[in-house]
């Protein structure tokens, strides 16, 4: 008896050593990444560098955030970058030197726009059942030719101090982006962890026959993630334009992979029913601090492309791992 | 030189983290025998399948085929060897032919092309041999269940195969597509092939099998000649404890039965092609049977009453309130046990905690939508305590447990809401004696509470066994209706194969 027990234990260890590799190896990999940078690079571990990385890569976390949420019901959207110049260059028009319109119209415009475009996704997966793929790419398209139609293909400058605010000022060390990320990053993790939505997001997204006959509103939870993620990138869009000080036609294009990227490396799963707000930041974290170090290295852009790419295929194999 | 067994499976171990899956495990199998593999589930059928198979490596012991040593690495090898699998759940692509599917991974070629007209012809061949009337030609979309099943005996045996392994091949299947397969079986036989048959149902075991080997928690228990041991000794072997009463509802009627109470009421409901005019009632502490064969529209009748389909006419009323869609039908008490649990029931990479509490969030909420976590876990365990559901703890993944639990994952959620009705669609289909009487001990309690059960099977003895009465259907209508102790087994195949004078005669 003991004999087997101990037979057990020794085919458990053997399976944990993976299974922890797998479950923290993106923790690990984060904590690796930092400690040798702090030694490689003198102005790594500065504070001001380090809410640098999160001020840069404040925008792309915030898609990352509305991201999970349609990753975990196993869709996706491509029309996030596209959102983010919409929001932008309609909110920066509003909210010129010298109107009279207050900013904070200006940005509920280009929210709305971010709700109406994910709206538009939503209602054509949700309820006449196209593919994500292919109803988020129609979103993408539309979107940005209404963006160069609007602006007529040409950046919008000019925008009050007011609309600069978000994007620009700090408190103290800590950028506005920053707190606003944060923020994000709260409520994207209570409304996914901790609400009977939530939970409904994630039945639908491991097994939407099984939640449609458990008495889940299959339509309406999926409608709403794509309604979440538009609004995200709505407001990533605000504080993209908002940094920059222009509304550029061409803004956002290919975020959406970067999006996707941060929350597959953070542990979502493109098939549904796994990912966690949380682990998009690990992801978000990961790209930041790279890029931001070998930067510091003076190791060219090109070769940070390949680097990057590497990374997505460990993040991805490390978690299948788990399983 | 030929030895006398084709397979020996010898001293085979095999441990999982946790578990010993497989101990000890020695089985010889003869040239031109049908030998019955059984246990319960979790017993290591699969486990040692699997590592037939070559998906799984033994921790000790070896493999002889033909005499000689057997080290599958991977699945091929064990194909190229001349051991095949008809798997539970069928590997068939819906949207290829017949023939593509009998050859699909090893098609014949002419030069760098296909040979299509060969592979059609040997399949052909196959199923003249057989006595399979198919077209090769068909793609397996369009193909019932049973025919299915055929086509992957084909695939099986289409290269030549010594040893075919089939696992519960009748799961799926009416009485009258069993015998076709079993007369298959038998030709196999006399062709000298050598079949391992998996299965929960005695009467198979014994109609079919020449031997019987017994496994048990990853233990062998043994090897008989079907002939020399009884049912009760087989069952008793398999669970280790006596199953004297497999359907234990004795009582004609539960206590709490009353025919003026009706809960659940059922009129005029259509759908055109699936079923016409369907007129029932459910009383208060009944168990109500549904027959019929595959296509009878048993299930789709059911999901239209739970709101997972639209009627075109007709209404359904629980308790005096018509209801429409699955919420609605949620809220007033209807539960739905769904047929096939991967499919509907359960989110396999959901934790067994979340598979619990989804139907029924609400009572876990603190304020309407924040979840109560410690209210959840409390009223998880208390389920998987009162189902005696196995698993290391609420947070395991659903799809790692075996099929019986899984199924008790389901009971558990809709039992967390107290329902007055239960739709239990094939609710045994596919788990082990000692979990189906499980199941049937549930269903009594139920009753005895004053709840009402629909209850749809294929397999008549339990039907039988455990409904106060029952209807059957065929093709889309019903056909007969009766209490239990008016029919017998005979009468209701009559009544499902829409021979309606001759059961009433």
């Amino acid at each position: 008896m003991n004999k087997q027990r101990s037979n057990a234990d020794v085919a458990n260890k053997k399976v944990n050593v993976g299974a922890i590799l797998g479950k923290y190896g993106v923790y690990i990999a984060l904590l690796v990444l930092f400690v040798a940078l702090s030694f490689a690079s003198e102005s790594f571990l500065t504070v001001t560098n380090l809410f640098n990385i999160l001020k840069q890569n404040a925008v792309y976390g915030i898609l990352a955030v509305g991201m999970t949420f349609v990753i975990v019901t196993g869709g996706i959207d491509l029309s996030v970058g596209a959102i983010v110049a919409m929001a932008a260059c309609f909110a920066a028009a509003l909210a010129q030197k010298g109107t009279t319109t207050p900013v904070v119209i200006a940005m509920l415009v280009g929210i709305v726009a971010g709700l109406g475009c994910g709206a538009f996704s939503g209602f054509f997966i949700a309820y006449a059942k196209i593919p994500a793929f292919i109803a988020t790419l129609a979103t993408c398209t539309i979107a940005r030719g209404i963006v160069y139609v609007f602006t007529d293909g040409r950046p919008i400058t000019g925008v009050s101090d007011a609309y600069k605010y978000i994007g620009r000022a700090s408190w103290g060390v800590v950028p506005v982006a920053v707190v606003i990320y944060a923020i994000f990053l709260i409520l994207g993790t209570f409304l996914l962890k901790y609400t009977k939505y939530g939970r409904h997001v994630f039945a639908i997204g491991g097994n939407k026959k099984a939640a449609t006959v458990s008495g889940v509103n299959v339509e309406i939870t999926e409608f709403m993630v794509y309604v979440i993620c538009g609004f995200c990138a709505a407001f990533a869009g605000l504080l993209l334009s908002s940094r920059i000080q222009t509304g550029q036609p061409a803004g956002g294009e290919g975020y959406e992979l970067d999006a996707i990227t941060a929350a597959v490396i953070g542990g979502a799963s493109l098939s549904g029913g796994k990912g966690s707000v949380f682990g998009s930041l690990i992801g978000i974290l990961v790209v930041g601090i790279l890029t931001n170090g070998l930067d510091l290295l003076n190791v060219s852009s090109y070769y940070q492309q390949i680097i990057k790419g590497v990374i997505i295929l460990l993040a991805v194999l490390a978690d299948r791992k788990k399983d | 030189m030929a030895s006398e067994c084709i397979l020996e499976i010898k001293n085979i171990k095999k441990s999982f983290p946790g578990v010993k899956a497989l101990d000890n495990v020695t089985i010889n199998l003869k040239r031109g025998e049908i030998h019955a593999l059984v246990g319960e589930n979790g017993a290591g059928k699969s486990t040692l399948m699997k590592i037939l198979a070559g998906i799984y490596t033994p921790d000790e012991g070896e493999m002889l085929f033909d005499g000689k040593p057997f080290v599958p690495k991977k699945p091929v090898d064990a194909l190229d060897k001349g051991i095949s699998m008809v798997h539970q759940e069928l590997d068939l692509v819906p949207e290829m032919t017949v023939e593509e599917n009998v050859f699909s991974g090893r098609e014949k070629k002419k030069g760098i092309m296909v040979d299509k007209r060969g592979m059609q012809k040997r399949t052909q061949d196959l199923m003249d041999e057989l006595g399979i009337h198919l077209d090769p030609k068909d793609k397996i979309k369009n193909l019932s269940t049973a025919e299915q099943q055929m086509v992957a005996i084909i695939r099986a045996i289409a290269f030549d195969a010594e040893v075919i392994i089939m696992d519960e091949p009748t799961s799926a299947i009416t009485d009258r597509e069993v015998a076709k397969l079993f007369e298959i079986i038998e030709k196999l036989k006399g062709k000298n092939k050598s079949i391992v048959y998996i299965s929960h149902k005695m009467d198979e075991i014994y109609s079919l099998t020449d031997e019987i080997t017994v496994l048990r928690d990853g233990q062998l228990i043994g090897s008989v000649h079907t002939k020399d041991v009884t049912p009760d000794e087989l069952i008793h072997m398999m669970v280790g404890r006596e199953l004297n009463a497999v359907f234990i509802k004795d009582a004609p009627k539960s206590a709490t039965y009353d025919e003026n109470e009706v809960v659940l009421k059922v009129e005029n409901l259509t759908r055109a092609n699936e079923f016409y005019n369907i007129n029932f009632e459910v009383k208060r502490g009944e168990i109500l049977g549904i027959f019929g064969l595959m296509g009878a529209g048993r299930t789709e009748t059911m999901e239209t009453i739970f709101g997972l389909r639209k009627a075109d006419s007709g209404t359904v009323t629980m308790r005096g309130d018509k209801i429409h869609g699955v919420k609605a039908a949620i809220r007033k008490g209807i539960a739905f046990v769904t047929e096939d649990r991967k499919l509907f029931g359960l989110n396999l990479i959901g934790s067994v905690k979340d598979n619990i509490t989804i139907a029924y969030l609400k009572q876990v909420l603190k304020g309407g939508f924040l979840m109560d976590f410690k209210k959840e876990k409390a009223t998880s365990d208390e389920l998987i305590e009162r189902l005696k559901i196995k698993c290391a703890s609420r947070d395991t993944l659903a799809g790692t447990l075996s099929g019986g639990n899984q199924q008790k994952i389901v009971l558990a959620k809709w039992f967390m809401g107290d329902p007055d009705l239960l739709i239990m669609d094939e609710p045994t289909r596919g788990i082990d004696v000692g979990a189906k009487a499980e199941i049937y001990k549930l269903m009594d309690t139920l009753v005895k509470e004053g709840k009402s059960i629909i209850m749809i099977s294929s397999e008549t003895p339990e039907l039988l066994g455990m409904s106060d009465r029952i209807i059957v259907m065929h093709e889309g209508f019903i056909t007969g209706e009766a209490s239990k102790n008016e029919l017998t087994q005979e009468e209701l195949m009559a009544y499902a194969i829409g021979e309606t004078e001759k059961a009433k005669a």
